[in-house]
């Protein structure tokens, strides 16, 4: 075990007043049951679960209730036992504020765990049945983004990856859950890092972690001891330090390319929770039901780490850490920086929720209205993707999202530095994230409209083939009626006395003129039926009619 | 409770425009004592009366524009046009001068242009080069000593009798030097010789400690100072050493005339630079060396004006062309162990 200081420092970033004292006080609490359960069957990116169960039905602790099939989803299982009192469409924890299909169970308050074996000798078992393991247990990325862990570490096969990092840094104010679990729980995690260095056959674990966690950084020594292979490396306290990319060059001086990912650098990221719950579901067997959320600000007058069911509601979780909820302004869920707002407390706490600050406006006071720009360059100081966030709000607010793109947009990791720093208080993320909307929609109109424009064109294509097509017939036709008209006058002249005074007429034309005659017929005998009912003249009837009939017939027999 | 959803990040400092600004006025508050120290309180005058006509002007602006006024004008950006164009004009000038410097720097060099952050040219620059070169005599008539209050009220209202000009202003140490160099009189220039003026040691070291405050409160940072200042010793130090007689020391340039106003005040305005430190590196060399240009081989005595307005064309450019690498692309690979090809990022 190597304690060292990281070789690498941050590029940009800034130094945040870091609000961690206020929930490290206390140890881990633990919660009383919520009096419901609302789980939601999809709680990060990819496939939302299909619920196995149905209303009313009894459920034990660990229990699958949502099953997936696609490559990255998880599975969803019951935080405890009791009975299925819905499954629905509920407020989830999400910044689009848009329902997603949960399942609500009822507590029976008797936590009775299913039927569940860990494995006994897990460094030595065969990989593919680990990976089984971990995404049965529905383990997503417990740091705040939430990959399904499974789908994760389920790599290509020519991927070599020589370095696990486990992410402890904890970069942003106010959160402490993960410093608190390396206080209480380091063997977890370091059991579970060593099970995954084990699977992706690592060489190398390093931990990265900031200079402001001393006792947990004491804490992972304690458990590492002498092993050769895990290093702990210190950062100074700096945000975004925390940000995968930011981190693993800051631990190993690689950079990941901005259109890959950290395994293309030999790198396997893993947020220190998740390698903990890497550890339950593979030595105990425990699906992952539950995780340490912070909870803090000055809303809630005791401030703590909780050890919260998965599909908690926030109010509780509130009521428990003793909030005053006419004082709370805000409700933010992850930190300040990168957090977003919640627009009531009545949803569920889900796998990525590690930090609630019940914020008063003592903490956060509403932002000062926007100055203009003066140009003064510090957002680029500190933006660690070493973006130029003044072009880029130049371009956003004249709409030319296209030089957007150019300038690197897409890199932004919308960490908020930039908008920290401003000296006239721009909401610059907020611009950011209008350009890349607008560009977004404007990718999928584009796309849109190549679809359609294919489509046309082969319409055309298609029509342009068939008008063709017909006028090849029409011509054949054509022809092939010259050629019966030359045979025509040919026999004629060979048949010369028959019918000189009579004009050339071709069958077409007499069958033509036998039809609208015996038409003519039928009209007039209908005229004179008429007539004979209202007991009219009819005597110019029956001429027309005789001289009609004198018309058919010898129509008829020049056809014939 | 009532929940507000607003959107990321929550937090932030309490540094505001407003802030910079003020930091900028105490910063040139020594500067402005030593002036009035040395030359009386000509300057102070100047100084007064400029930022008031620069509030009102801003004001008439604002409200032309439909702005509301007392938010923008707590920027502060106009008390320190006005302060920074009531510095660089000589105590002696008349009351009109500043008006007319100051109709053109506010609405036209700075409203026109849509406002603080799009203006193009420093204001006050601006209005100083307009005024040097349509009112030659006023803007040189720099004092050589203190000037009694009853002389200053005297130019200040434009009634100076011509006869009693010529006892107590002169030419300034780089006029002396430009007149005595084009006459081709050969000096004993040595490093510290005797262009160089007590009176104008003491300002210039004045608006150096005010710009050393503005570093050392994280108000400017170190790139553009150091630049200019080190592009201007090296220029005047090379050609020095070439010919000692017809060219000045390196001590002359740079605590003579508006070297360290330009430095510390003008040059790091963040409008008119370009907006990243590696750009910023490239502008105030640029500055230095055409403020020893125009000193040397040009019409005028002093060149800071004109420097750092010709750079200020340039700023957009050297912006454009001196784009960092951002993270993650176009990175340099190299081959790691041996065994595939990884990534090792360069900066």
């Amino acid at each position: 075990m190597t304690l060292q200081k990281a070789p690498y420092p941050l590029i940009g970033g800034v130094h945040l007043p870091d609000h961690k004292h206020e929930s490290t006080q206390k140890p881990i609490q633990t919660l009383t049951l919520a009096p419901r359960l609302i789980i939601p069957l999809l709680q990060h990116i990819g496939e939302e679960a299909k619920p196995i169960v149905a209303m009313g039905d009894h459920v034990l602790k660990g229990q699958k209730i949502g099953e997936v099939r696609a490559f990255v989803s998880t599975p969803v299982h019951a935080s405890t036992s009791g009975t299925i009192v819905d499954i629905g469409l509920y407020p989830v924890d999400h910044p689009s504020q848009l329902h997603g299909l949960c399942v609500v169970i009822e507590p029976d308050g008797l936590d009775e765990w299913a039927a569940h074996t860990g494995l006994d000798d897990y460094l030595n078992a065969p990989i593919s049945t680990l990976l089984a393991i971990i995404k049965e247990a529905g383990i997503a990325g417990m740091g705040g983004a939430g990959f399904p862990t499974g789908s994760k570490l389920s790599l290509k096969e020519h991927t070599p990856v020589d370095i696990v990092v486990l992410n402890a840094m904890e970069c942003e104010p106010y959160i402490t859950a993960d410093d608190m679990l390396m206080r209480e729980r380091a063997n977890e995690v370091i059991e579970g890092a060593k099970i995954v260095q084990y699977m992706l056959q690592a060489q190398q674990i390093i931990i990265g972690i900031e200079d402001n966690k001393a006792q947990a950084i004491n804490a992972l020594q304690q458990i590492i001891k002498d092993d050769s292979q895990i290093i702990i490396s210190v950062t100074p306290t700096r945000y975004p330090s925390g940000a995968a990319r930011q981190t693993v060059y800051m631990l190993t001086g690689r950079e990941v390319p901005a259109s890959g990912r950290t395994t293309d650098v030999g790198v396997f990221c893993l947020n220190v929770a998740t390698a903990a719950a890497v550890y339950r579901a593979v030595v105990l067997g425990e699906p992952l039901l539950s995780r340490i959320t912070t909870v803090t600000g000055l809303g809630v007058s005791q401030a703590a780490n909780f050890e919260v069911l998965i599909g908690t509601p926030i109010k509780h979780l509130l009521s428990q850490a003793k909030a005053q909820f006419e004082q709370i302004s805000r409700l933010i869920i992850g930190g300040p920086m990168m957090g977003y707002t919640l627009p009531h407390a009545d949803i569920a706490v889900i796998k990525t929720t590690n930090c609630v600050i019940a914020a008063t406006n003592k903490d956060f006071a509403p932002p000062p209205p926007e100055m203009p720009c003066i140009r003064c360059g510090d957002c680029a100081v500190v933006c660690p993707v070493v973006l130029l966030p003044q072009q880029l709000l130049w371009f956003a607010k004249s709409k030319e999202f296209d030089k957007a793109k150019q300038h690197n947009l897409d890199d932004c990791i919308e960490c908020g530095a930039c908008a920290y720093v401003c000296p006239s208080n721009i909401p610059l993320v907020q611009y950011y994230r209008y350009a890349k909307g607008e560009l977004a929609t404007q990718q999928q109109e584009a796309e849109k409209a190549e679809i359609a424009r294919v489509r046309f064109e082969s319409r055309k294509e298609r029509l342009a083939q068939e008008e063709a097509d017909k006028e090849a017939k029409r011509q054949a036709r054509q022809i092939a009626a010259a050629k019966a008209k030359e045979d025509a006058a040919k026999q004629l002249e060979l048949a010369p006395q028959q019918n000189t005074a009579a004009p050339a007429i071709d069958s077409k034309t007499l069958m033509i003129a036998a039809a609208t005659a015996r038409s003519n017929l039928k009209k007039a005998q209908k005229r004179l039926l008429a007539a004979q009912t209202t007991q009219e003249d009819t005597t110019a009837i029956e001429q027309e009619i005789e001289q009609l009939q004198a018309e058919v017939t010898k129509l008829q027999t020049g056809l014939s | 409770m009532m929940l507000s959803t607003l959107s990321s990040p929550h937090t932030h400092p309490p540094k505001n425009t407003g802030q910079v600004m003020r930091q900028v006025c105490y910063a040139l508050c020594p500067a402005l004592l030593a002036l009035t120290w040395i030359f009386g309180l000509g300057s102070l005058i100047n100084a007064i009366w400029c930022v008031f006509l620069a509030v009102t002007l801003e004001s008439l602006c604002l409200k032309l524009r439909n702005k509301p006024i007392k938010f923008y004008l707590k920027d502060g950006s106009a008390i320190v046009t006005g302060l920074l164009l009531g510095l660089s004009i000589t105590p002696l000038a008349p009351w009109w001068l500043a008006v007319i410097g100051l109709i053109f720097a506010i609405p036209i060099a700075k409203h026109l242009y849509g406002g603080l952050g799009q203006n193009p040219f420093n204001p006050a620059m601006i209005a100083y080069a307009l005024l040097l070169i349509s009112f030659p005599v006023e803007m040189t008539r720099w004092p050589t000593q203190f000037i009694t209050p009853e002389h200053i009220m005297q130019s200040f209202s434009s009634s100076w009798p011509s006869m009693g000009i010529d006892k107590l202003t002169g030419a300034t140490p780089l006029d002396l030097f430009k007149t005595s160099a084009q006459q081709h009189i050969i000096n004993n220039n040595t490093w510290l010789n005797g262009y160089l003026d007590n009176k104008w040691l003491m300002i210039n070291t004045a608006f150096a400690l005010g710009g050393i405050y503005l570093l050392a409160k994280k108000i400017i940072t170190w790139h553009i100072p150091v630049a200019f200042l080190s592009s201007l010793a090296l220029l005047s130090t090379a050609f020095f050493m070439f010919d000692e007689a017809r060219y000045a020391s390196p001590v002359l340039h740079l605590l003579t005339g508006a070297t360290m106003m330009g430095a510390f005040f003008i040059a790091t305005d963040p409008v008119t630079a370009p907006s990243a430190n590696q750009g910023r590196l490239v502008y105030g060399a640029m500055i230095g060396a055409l403020i020893y240009v125009i000193r040397t081989w040009g019409g005028y005595p002093d060149a800071v004006a004109f420097a750092v307005l010709l750079m200020n064309l340039a700023a957009p450019l050297i912006d454009t062309l001196l784009q960092p690498r951002t993270f993650g692309h176009d990175i340099k690979p190299i081959t790691w162990r041996g065994k595939n090809e990884l990534t090792h990022g360069h900066y």
